[in-house]
């Protein structure tokens, strides 16, 4: 078990102490609001700068949901509450809704285009504003350092600077609701020639935001992989590195070659609606009738390349940092180590390099061609294979261990069967004969929702439980963190899962009327009419939503109040972990650790013989543990 | 608190950290001009037959600017050996050649892009299409209006087709005079910029793209060079990877435009 340990040269002269750091570059000594958190260039307080904007977000894009949800349920309906303070907004895209003697206004609904710049703002902002951030930006920056034990992030002004333009394309991206026209209305794909076509300036700031938005990952992907690379302490050999940091390597590497292709398209696309360029606009064009006028011989379908070249890689960024999360969250709950590390690594590894060449299967309606569609079918299949591997090893971690029940592990645990339903129900999209049924209905919306939101939420869930102790060295409480847990557990079923059946039904996705004037110009009783109980599902759902809503509020409270009141933690390592991000000070300091780490041993060393606790970190030098070092349960 | 290996290479990869981060910094921009590129082939492979135009872009301009671009490639890299020497009276001297040269390009490219801006393809009433570069507006022209005229050093063609391959016989035989049409007589009129067709969207994106690139790296260069050079005194090392690295992008850039060069104006 003891392995040499490489010769560097030390990095740090002096131990890091608390609070006061004179550190060379910029040595102030008590820093004001702004230099602290605003332009930190600390991973850590960047970290959490991330999460909370990303927390913010996701709220935002929830309400968004809410919002459509009443829409669908009760189409044309004045909303309730928030009709007024919507109108102030948004004007006529919300219009009046007058009472049966058609002369006071009782109240304003969701007009169409209202819910479609709604739909394609939940989606962007729900993935590129609030689980990418959340999963990569804020709990990579915070954890991935301190468990490879590095003093920051290689480059930590690029990283303050990847927050800035993350910040600034959330702005942007927000301000369009602001202007005349409202925001992007052609769905968070954005398809040419619909997005052009669309008289509304949203989509210019839609591109504009998007494009400072890979401009941010971008620089996150640089920084991350380079600190993996080069800030490894000593003796963090690469199969020596948590699980969790393989995630996040491979997911650097995701952003960093996908995300171009989509500048590249987004640039093409900007300068279809800003300069009148035709790259994505065919040949006799019409648009309302008319021939537009535009030069035409662009191509559709480069626009669909170029965006899935992207947005298939992206769900693994959705996905991979939270099997880090949950695979870390499982090993240290189940108190032994984790099944299969090194088939959970060459797994990431293939996943990564495989969601570069499966994006056509979100394409097979578009008449690309058998052949593609083909082979596109196949690698969709073999991609399934390395990610079922993965959540086999979790499973089976699970066997065998004296299993703690905590609020983390709640949420892990509710993560493998939730992503479980999500992945398999994948299958029959990839198969290009099942696709062209299922293609653009609820049951695809289903799917990937249980894939990202009990699937990735849970496990940034689980993420925020587990390190909120060395975050702020107390507690989040386990009472208020059960009850979310399980209250987000039920109503998350009850809102995704009838999706599947009126998907199967055919229920189309983008219906701003849940689908009535659809059901109503069917013939009753045929074969592919819409059944009464389709559109009643609108109904239940809608109500477990807003249910789903109030079960976070709990959470929210949680994690507010905690920071101040929550039971403090009586050690640096309160759940007895093994991992480096637990052998600093609580929370840590500017540089993190005491001493410098030299890592000795594999990240997943719990309850090994021959010695006195149940876990022994990486760093621990080989000698019996002394007494304290058992974990506060 | 010192990040490790900012100026030394780390043992067991063998590299400091900016020259890590600028090669993958590299391989992103490789895939964001790859895309660029791809759509390129897409649009050319998808256009109506005969439609792809030749031989639109100044081969002379364009190799005088290939041959700018590798000359600074070459005093780029001198720069960063004299900095490796710790000459600093030669660093000044090539890299102020570098920037030179990458002004100039620059101003070459702008020279084209108004050559481009200033040409007019103009559909006449009568199915036919003048073609040329725009000489004099009279003052009451107005297309809306229908009233004046506008004169063009050009030539008139049939067929919209025969504007297509510039290096044809046919083409190189035509003589261009000045016309002088009577905005009456004009149905439509359009320069060549980006929205004339899918040849000059790509050919202004990417080149646009690449000059953006270009400025970038001067404004980068031109930073070590005047103010950031006083690193030279305190911390040579540290300021000739620097210098390095920003050679590194230049390399980059150049090598965009060895591939832009035969894409855009020699097919």
């Amino acid at each position: 078990m003891q392995a040499s340990v490489q010769q560097f040269p030390p990095f740090r002269e002096a131990p890091a102490t608390r609070g006061h750091d004179n550190h060379g570059g910029h040595g102030q000594h008590e820093p004001n609001f702004f230099s602290k958190y605003i332009f930190s260039t600390d991973h850590k307080v960047i970290g959490i700068q991330y999460g909370f904007m990303a927390l913010c977000f996701m709220l935002f894009g929830f309400f968004l949901m809410l919002l459509m949800r009443w829409q669908i349920a009760h189409p044309g309906m004045p909303l309730p509450a928030f009709g007024s303070l919507l109108h102030s907004v948004v004007g006529d895209m919300a219009p009046g809704v007058k009472d049966a003697a058609g002369k006071i206004i009782i109240g304003y609904a969701i007009s169409p285009e209202l819910y479609n710049s709604f739909g394609a703002m939940h989606g962007t902002i729900m993935v590129f504003l609030g689980v990418v951030p959340l999963a990569f930006a804020a709990f990579g920056n915070y954890v991935v350092p301190l468990m490879i034990g590095a003093p920051d992030m290689c480059f930590p002004r690029i990283n303050m600077a990847s927050f800035h333009a993350f910040f600034l394309g959330g702005v942007v991206m927000l301000v369009s609701f602001f202007i005349p026209g409202g925001a992007a209305q052609a769905g968070w794909t954005s398809y040419s020639p619909l997005a052009t076509t669309i008289p509304t300036h949203g989509q210019a700031f839609w591109l504009v935001g998007m494009v400072l938005l890979i401009t941010s990952s971008l620089l996150g992907a640089v920084n991350f992989i380079a600190t993996i690379i080069q800030l490894r302490a000593p003796g963090m050999t690469w199969m020596r590195m948590p699980f969790f940091v393989w995630a996040q390597f491979v997911t650097a590497f995701i952003l960093l070659l996908a995300f171009p292709p989509l500048e590249a398209a987004g640039i093409l696309q900007l300068m279809d609606n800003v300069a009148h360029t035709s790259f994505f606009l065919p040949t006799g064009l019409a648009v309302g009738g008319q021939l537009a006028d535009v030069s035409g011989g662009g191509s559709p379908l480069l626009w669909q390349h170029l965006f899935w070249f992207l947005g298939h890689p992206e769900v693994y960024v959705l996905i991979l940092p939270a099997m880090g999360i949950v695979a870390e969250v499982i090993a240290n709950n189940t108190r032994k180590p984790l099944w299969g590390y090194k088939s959970l690594v060459y797994s990431a590894l293939f996943v990564g390099f495989l969601s570069f060449i499966v994006w056509a299967h979100h394409m097979y309606m578009t008449g690309m061609g058998q052949k593609i569609a083909t082979f596109f079918q196949a690698t969709t299949m073999i991609i399934s294979i390395p990610s079922v591997i993965i959540l086999t090893c979790m499973f089976l971690s699970l066997w065998g261990g004296s299993i703690r029940i905590n609020t983390p592990m709640l949420f892990a645990l509710g993560f493998l069967p939730m992503f479980g339903i999500g992945g398999l129900t994948g299958l029959p999209l990839g198969l290009a004969a099942a696709d062209l049924y299922l293609h653009d209905t609820y049951y695809i919306i289903a799917h990937f929702h249980y894939v990202v939101a009990p699937g990735t939420i849970f496990a940034l869930f689980a993420g925020v439980y587990f390190w909120f102790p060395k975050m702020t060295g107390r507690r989040m409480d386990e009472f208020w963190g059960r009850v979310h847990f399980w209250c987000s557990l039920v109503f998350m079923n009850i809102v995704f899962m009838p999706m599947f059946a009126q998907g199967i039904k055919g229920m189309l996705r983008r219906m701003s009327d849940g689908g009535v004037n659809y059901a109503a110009a069917r013939v009753p009783g045929a074969i592919d009419a819409l059944p009464g109980t389709v559109m009643q599902m609108n109904g239940w759902i809608l109500w477990a939503a807003i249910a789903l809503g109030i079960a976070q509020i709990p959470f929210i409270i949680n994690l507010f109040w905690s920071i101040n009141h929550g039971e403090k933690v009586h050690s640096d390592n309160p759940w007895g972990a093994t991992t480096l991000d637990w052998q600093t000070p609580t929370p840590p300091p500017h540089g993190n650790f005491a001493h410098e780490p030299h890592v000795i041993r594999g990240p997943y060393e719990y309850s090994q013989p021959g010695h006195a606790a149940d876990f022994t970190p990486q760093d621990e030098p080989e000698r019996p543990a002394a007494p304290g070092t058992q974990p506060a349960r | 608190m010192e990040i490790p290996y900012t100026i030394e290479n780390r043992p067991d990869t063998g590299i400091y950290n900016a020259k890590l981060g600028i090669w993958l910094f590299l391989a992103s921009e490789v895939m964001l001009f790859g895309g660029l590129f791809s759509a390129y082939v897409l649009l050319r492979v998808g256009a109506e037959p005969g439609m792809w135009p030749h031989g639109w872009l100044n081969v002379t301009l364009g190799t005088l600017n290939t041959l700018l671009l590798a000359l600074s490639a070459i005093t780029t890299l001198l720069a960063w050996a004299a900095c490796k020497v710790r000459d600093f009276g030669k660093f000044k001297f090539f890299h102020a050649f570098t920037i030179l040269l990458a002004l100039t390009f620059l101003g070459i490219k702008s020279y084209e892009y108004r050559d481009k801006l200033i040409h007019y393809e103009i559909q006449l009433t009568n199915g036919k299409f003048a073609d040329g570069h725009l000489r004099e507006e009279s003052k009451d022209f107005d297309l809306v209006k229908k009233t004046g005229t506008v004169t063009i050093e050009g030539h008139i063609v049939e067929d919209r087709k025969e504007l297509m391959d510039l290096r044809s016989p046919e083409a190189q035989a035509a003589k261009h005079e000045e016309i002088t049409i009577a905005a009456t007589d004009i149905k439509k009129m359009g320069n060549y910029g980006p929205r004339h067709n899918t040849f000059t969207a790509i050919y202004f994106t990417l080149t646009g793209l690449h000059a953006l690139h270009i400025l970038g790296g001067t404004l980068v260069i031109f930073y070590f060079w005047g103010p950031g050079s006083r690193m030279f005194k305190t911390d040579p090392e540290r300021f000739t990877n620097r210098v390095e690295v920003s050679g590194l992008f230049w390399h980059f850039v150049d090598l965009v435009w060895i591939f832009l060069f035969p894409v855009l104006y020699l097919t």
